[in-house]
């Protein structure tokens, strides 16, 4: 322990001294390597004349197809971070044995550990699924773009912000060393007196105001947006599973918001919410951040059980079997996922009653869970089943997902969970059915709907090297920790002091190491694909002969999706379409009403970082000025009322004439 | 996979006694290999505890997975027949492009885990309610009932930064991160934390349960084998977290009484409120440490936050509260309730040397309170007395919360307030 | 279900089929047509945050830490004033969207200041009971039911202030532009915070200096 005294405040830099800039060799040897990497992209950006480009056509867009793209790239950077961090964590459980400490102090490893899981949650995942739905929902509804399309950047830029406050922590001063849900009392001022802690409230809130607004804006947009025709029960499953993630997070980020207020509040003013003393209760804090905690498991998965709907229908060439029995095993989900918060604490001493309450709602969620695994197992009986990589990443998915499945459902047993609970078996588990559900699912995403969003397939071979990396790299980093977990090993460990245990993280590590692989050739198949996208280029518009609406379209769509909005008679509108030969029209063209760009949203996240910095580091006067800065430029924006625009007649015809020959060519 | 693993113990209920333990030990192997194959050898102190609570939540963790694996093998087993049979070069597989719903088939893919889950659930109330922490123990294995006239040990456990100390008050003795148990005796863990959380857990004796500042919650065991075993906290509590670890060693009844002879005659000095403040400051990988005696009614201090003097008890601060608290006459005395808010050491530092408005609220508080701990409800609950329950039958389900407030409690001028405890 | 069109009309034309799956007749969608949905959208999360700090009301309402409870505390009569301003300002506010409804601006933007006026004197009120609360050594550091109480009737309040500045720029924004389109569906918006901000004090008058003063 470093006795380091970070009571230096001045009204010019709050606390913000020399002090902050870690001293960890392997922070600093990174901090060097980002500001020159960040050197270098800033330098390619300036010498080939790119910001305005990127500025007027991607960061002020509200074109929802491109904020998808940019929560996606924002979900990769992140993802990038998170994995460090897990490589860090696994080469120090595999050599701090027999005496060795390892080679990171508690200070740093602590971090790295909470860092890790904020990341991964927050900062990645929901990024990815947010990123997903904002592109693939108005099209699949045959919309032309989100009910508001400015909140929708703006939400982006929050999530950023959010982001750019925990990769700021990482080199100036800390991050919480609390875990990633920040528990308190530890959590609170007396256990973690200096920034870590904050750094995290307001990276979370800040990224919050981000999702929550997000959420609002797909769920007015599902419900009002909806192609003619469209009743509920013909929507595409992946929006049916959007609807219900975007009313969970309405339904549960207001929670987070609240409780992460009262740490700020017992924080900052010394108030009473989790204290020990003067009648404060710590517990709240348990319960009402599971309360958030829980739906948000369900508010990542959803969206992906959509997308393995998806994938599984369209590469089976069948209906997806039993649509409307998916569609209630998500309603039924939903509403299950509010009333089994307490599995997170039962070693907390609730009653056997309350206990086994909470444990039977958790197994009962296993129900619908399981019908939706059996349809899409009936929707693959009597397929034709083609092995493209989304296919692949499914199949992985199911194999891997009923396993997670079923050591969470034995979590769910309290008498099991005594035994279980905060070991490396529950940690086996959540990434099981993260990694296995989540993770698979944004990586099947990715290789469907690629060649909607640029109009080029993505490279099969390299694809298929990184998924028969990850495959066995995940099976090897997480069933040493399930057996870890029976061995009796607790979560967040730093040094251990029985050798026995070794060769299991050994081999956990390697699995890390493969996954690492897997993650390369990732990214190596985006570089080859971008160098080859003349040879994979689809023309069509479908390249994998889908089913629902986005497939009606051009790849990479026009601005305004559609031309003429589409009609639907039935839940595969596009299959439908194809098998009545619908032909495009391609005359009768119509002005196309659009919102209009602006760069509101990047400006208020600008100043909303300024002020979640200032607040971390007590910067009063900061504060102040970015509060109210904030304030005076969001009412300043109220005051234009020019947001739209028509998109001429002439525009629209020569872009529809361009995809018509485009369309021809490929026939011919 | 054993040959022991017959369809007819696939049907047995778990938690029925059996006469003979070693067909059980073999069955529970059996199980633990169909689990994880060679699991067993590496040493499973989960599935292969010491301690009789753990086994049956071990037995538990095995039974639940079996019944899982009903549903989970034909699951993977159909998704890779399927895949391989309707693969898209396979034309002679059926093709139905149009095929989507099925009643029957509908019907069985929600009665099937329906099945599972209430079966599961049946086992998890009743298993809950039989393994309750708060539960004592109504028996020492699967054949031995507890004798009616045998009292727990009990063991007062208080988790600081970054150590245990256990207490024992039948012996008037503690230890620091040592816990010393006789085989074969019941045990009453009483549990609470000096700052933050942290969990109790020695996987080879029974589950864990949190320990908690300000709040007591219990754990009941047994030890079935001597020997040593791992005990650490399993909820991470800062820096010094991963030392947090403590030898737990069960030894025969004479050997306890040996033990514990030893630590009383031994010179290590008393644990009083004032060496107690002193242990509790944060330190890590603490050394084994004994207490040859300790003052009464220190850990009911630790719980209260009433071990510095001058300050008022949690439990005296609650009661008053319940009477409607002090009026505006109480508003500015705060020094007495202060305990780690801002900062544990600042609170005592300030009140090493007070000042002569300190001094003032610590008389009026001296005037106000006794300053005596107060009891937590004895929130326990008794195992019953016949062995047929504890297979599950006529077990009555929410007895379990019920607190039990009438029993009497020994100890001197004990207020009859309660404390906050972790029961919901 | 699939195919229906091709199965009811199975000689349609190419042109016909294609009238039935595109609408080739389009017209502008009215802008804003989402915005009430969202917006209430919004005030039910909103509504959530109110009941967590309800819920923390509940929880840590009766831990006075030794020192005062309500009844030391609350001054009912200033209460039922504060509680009148609140609802005098929902009934003006009323009066407003009467007139909106006219097509009365003038009119609008005079009610409209007078709902800022009871809005105001309800803001007044409170910080005088706020200001007289911390004069006495009763903060929100004191004990767990004053730090309950002052975060739920402080967000509140914070609730209000934003009101009254959203209130101020749509008085200047009607000035400026009259009660057009965008302008109608911002007073119906600000119309449904101010009612539900109403409705919260009905539950914190209620649950909080009532029941607190029985």
């Amino acid at each position: 322990m470093e006795a380091v005294d970070h009571s230096h405040w001045s009204p010019l830099l709050g606390r913000l001294w020399w002090d902050a800039i870690p001293t960890e060799p392997i922070v600093l040897a990174t901090f060097a390597a980002v500001v020159l990497g960040g050197l270098v992209v800033l330098g390619a950006l300036t010498y080939f004349k790119l910001w305005t480009y990127l500025w007027k056509e991607w960061f002020t867009s509200v074109d929802h197809k491109k904020i998808g793209i940019m929560y996606m790239v924002l979900g990769l950077v992140m993802f990038l971070r998170g994995f460090a961090d897990a490589v860090m964590m696994r080469i120090q459980q595999a050599i701090a044995f027999n005496g060795h400490d390892g080679y990171l102090t508690a200070h740093h490893y602590d971090q790295v550990f909470t860092a890790h899981g904020v990341i991964m949650i927050f900062f990645v995942a929901m990024p990815f699924v947010t990123g997903l739905m904002n592109y693939i929902v108005p099209l699949q509804i045959g919309a032309r773009d989100v009910s508001f399309p400015f909140l929708n950047n703006f939400s982006f830029w929050m999530t950023t912000s959010g982001a750019v406050l925990v990769m700021m922590s990482l080199f100036i001063g800390e991050f919480a060393q609390t875990g990633w849900l920040a528990y308190p009392p530890l959590s609170n001022l007396a256990y973690s007196p200096w920034v870590g802690v904050d750094y995290y409230i307001w990276a979370l809130q800040i990224a919050g105001v981000g999702t929550l607004l997000s959420g609002v804006n797909l769920i007015a947009t599902i419900v009002k947006l909806r192609a003619p025709g469209m009743t509920m029960m013909r929507m595409p499953i992946f929006t049916w599973t959007a609807l219900c993630t975007n009313i969970l997070i309405v339904a549960a980020f207001p929670v987070l918001t609240a409780v992460m207020t009262m740490l700020t509040a017992d924080r900052y003013l010394h108030f009473n919410f989790f204290t020990n003393d003067f009648g404060g209760n710590a517990m709240m804090y348990v319960n009402l951040i599971w309360i958030w905690g829980h739906p948000e498991v369900y508010i990542l998965i959803l969206p992906l059980f959509g997308v393995f709907s998806e994938v599984t229908a369209t590469f089976c060439g069948k209906r997806l079997f039993g649509y409307s029995s998916m569609v209630y095993a998500t309603l039924v989900i939903t509403i299950l996922s509010y009333v089994v918060w307490l599995h997170h604490f039962f070693t907390m001493g609730s009653g056997a009653s309350v206990n086994s309450f909470f444990g039977i709602t958790t197994m009962v969620i296993s129900i619908p869970t399981g019908a939706k695994l059996f349809n899409w197992l009936f929707t693959m009986y009597r397929g034709r089943i083609r092995f493209e990589l989304p296919m692949m990443w499914t199949v992985a998915f199911m194999l891997t997902f009923v396993v997670g499945g079923m050591t969470g459902v034995l979590l769910a047993v309290p008498p099991a969970d005594f035994v279980l609970h905060n070991s490396l078996f529950l940690i086996a588990h959540f990434h099981n059915v993260i990694i296995g559900g989540v993770l698979f699912g944004i990586f099947a995403a990715i290789n469907f709907w690629w060649p909607k969003a640029f109009g080029f397939r993505l490279d099969p071979f390299w694809g298929k090297v990184s998924f028969w990396l990850w495959i066995p790299g995940f099976w090897f980093a997480f069933m040493p920790l399930y057996i870890l977990g029976l061995m009796g090993v607790t979560r967040r460990m730093r040094v251990f002091d029985d050798p026995s245990l070794q060769i299991w993280f050994g081999i956990a590590a390697f699995g890390a190491f493969l996954i690492a692989l897997g993650i390369a050739a990732m990214l190596v198949q985006f570089a080859v694909s971008i160098r080859r996208r003349e040879e994979l280029k689809d023309v069509t518009g479908d390249p994998w002969d889908g089913r629902t609406l986005e497939w009606a379209t051009s790849s990479p769509p026009p601005e305004y999706n559609f031309a003429f909005t589409p009609i639907v008679h039935d839940i595969d509108a596009w299959t439908d379409m194809k098998r009545c030969g619908v032909e495009r029209p391609t005359e009768g063209f119509r002005p196309i009403h659009m919102p209009r760009g602006t760069g509101t949203g990047l400006i208020l996240a600008a100043l909303s970082t300024a002020f979640g910095f200032a607040m971390i580091w007590y910067i009063w006067w900061l504060a102040a000025a970015s509060f109210a800065a904030i304030i005076g430029y969001a009412i300043a924006h109220t005051f234009n009322y020019k947001r739209d625009y028509h998109i001429p007649v002439e525009t629209v015809a020569a872009t529809e004439t361009a995809r018509t020959r485009q369309l021809a060519e490929a026939g011919a | 996979m054993s040959s022991t693993e017959s369809p007819e113990m696939l049907l047995r209920p778990p938690f029925r006694p059996r006469n003979a333990a070693d067909v059980r030990r073999s069955a529970r192997f059996a199980s633990a290999l169909a689990l994880i194959g060679g699991l067993s050898a590496c040493q499973s102190v989960v599935l292969d505890p010491a301690g009789d609570v753990a086994r049956q939540q071990g037995d538990l963790v095995v039974w639940s997975t079996m019944l899982m694996l009903l549903i989970i093998v034909p699951v993977m087993a159909l998704t890779i027949f399927f895949a391989w049979r309707y693969r898209a070069s396979n034309a002679e597989a059926t093709y139905q492009p149009d095929w989507d719903h099925s009643t029957k088939l509908e019907l069985v893919i929600w009665a099937a885990p329906l099945l599972i889950i209430i079966c599961l659930g049946a086992l998890t109330w009743v298993g809950t309610h039989l393994l309750d922490p708060y539960r004592t123990i109504g028996r020492i294995d699967a054949d031995t009932p507890v004798a009616g006239n045998v009292r727990p040990l009990e063991v007062d456990v208080v988790a600081l930064d970054w150590k245990w100390l256990f207490i024992y008050p039948e012996q008037g003795i503690a230890t620091v991160n040592e816990l010393v148990v006789p085989q074969g005796r019941p045990l009453q863990f009483k549990l609470t934390s000096s700052s933050v959380m942290n969990s109790f857990f020695v996987p080879a004796m029974a589950g864990q349960i949190y320990a908690m500042p300000g709040m007591e919650t219990r754990l009941h065991a047994v030890m079935n084998r001597t020997g040593d075993f791992a005990g650490f906290s399993a909820n991470y509590s800062g820096a010094g977290f991963s030392g947090m670890r403590f030898a737990t060693r069960s030894v025969s009844e004479a050997d306890f009484a040996g033990w514990t002879a030893r630590v009383k005659s031994g010179a290590t000095g008393m644990l009083d409120r004032a060496a107690y403040l002193d242990l509790e400051k944060p330190s890590e990988n603490n050394p084994v440490a004994h207490y040859a005696a300790i003052e009464p009614d220190l850990y009911g201090a630790v719980l209260d936050m009433c071990v510095e003097p001058g300050k008022m008890c949690r439990s005296e601060m609650m009661a008053i509260d319940a009477r409607g608290g002090l009026g505006k006459a109480g508003i500015r005395n705060v020094a007495m309730l202060s305990y780690d808010k801002y900062g544990r050491q600042a609170s005592a530092a300030a009140n090493a040397n007070p000042d002569a408005a300190t001094r003032r609220e610590l008389a009026w508080v001296r005037a106000l309170c006794n300053q005596q701990p107060g009891m937590a409800p004895d929130n326990t609950v008794a195992a019953p007395a016949s062995m047929r329950s504890l297979t599950g039958a006529g077990l009555s389900a929410p007895q379990s919360i019920t607190l039990d407030d009438s029993r009497d409690h020994a100890g001197p001028a004990a207020p009859a307030h309660t404390l906050l405890i972790s029961r919901n | 279900m699939q195919a229906t069109l091709q199965a009811a009309k199975p000689k349609a034309s190419a042109a016909e089929i294609t009238a039935a799956f595109y609408d080739l007749n389009e017209h502008d969608h009215p802008e804003g047509g989402s915005t009430m949905l969202g917006f209430w959208i919004y005030l039910m999360s909103d509504c959530l945050i109110f009941a967590m700090l309800f819920a923390a009301y509940g929880v840590l309402g009766g831990n006075y830490a030794a020192g005062p409870g309500p009844k030391d505390l609350f001054e009912l009569p200033l209460v039922a004033l504060n509680t009148a301003m609140l609802l005098f300002s929902s009934i003006t506010y009323g009066f407003a969207m009467l007139a909106m409804e006219k097509g009365r601006a003038g009119q609008t933007q005079v009610w409209l200041l007078v709902t800022a006026v009871f809005g105001a004197a309800f803001l007044s009120i409170e910080l005088h009971e706020f200001a007289g609360l911390i004069h006495e050594g009763a903060t929100p550091m004191r004990s767990g039911f004053l730090t309950a109480f002052f975060s739920l009737v402080g967000t509140h309040g914070l609730h209000v202030t934003f009101g009254l500045v959203w209130l101020f720029t749509l008085v200047v924004q009607i000035a400026r532009k009259g009660l057009i389109p965008a302008n109608k569906r911002r007073l119906m918006c600000l119309s449904l915070f101010w009612h539900f901000l109403d409705v919260v004090w009905i539950g914190v008058f209620t649950f909080v200096y009532l029941l607190g003063m029985l």
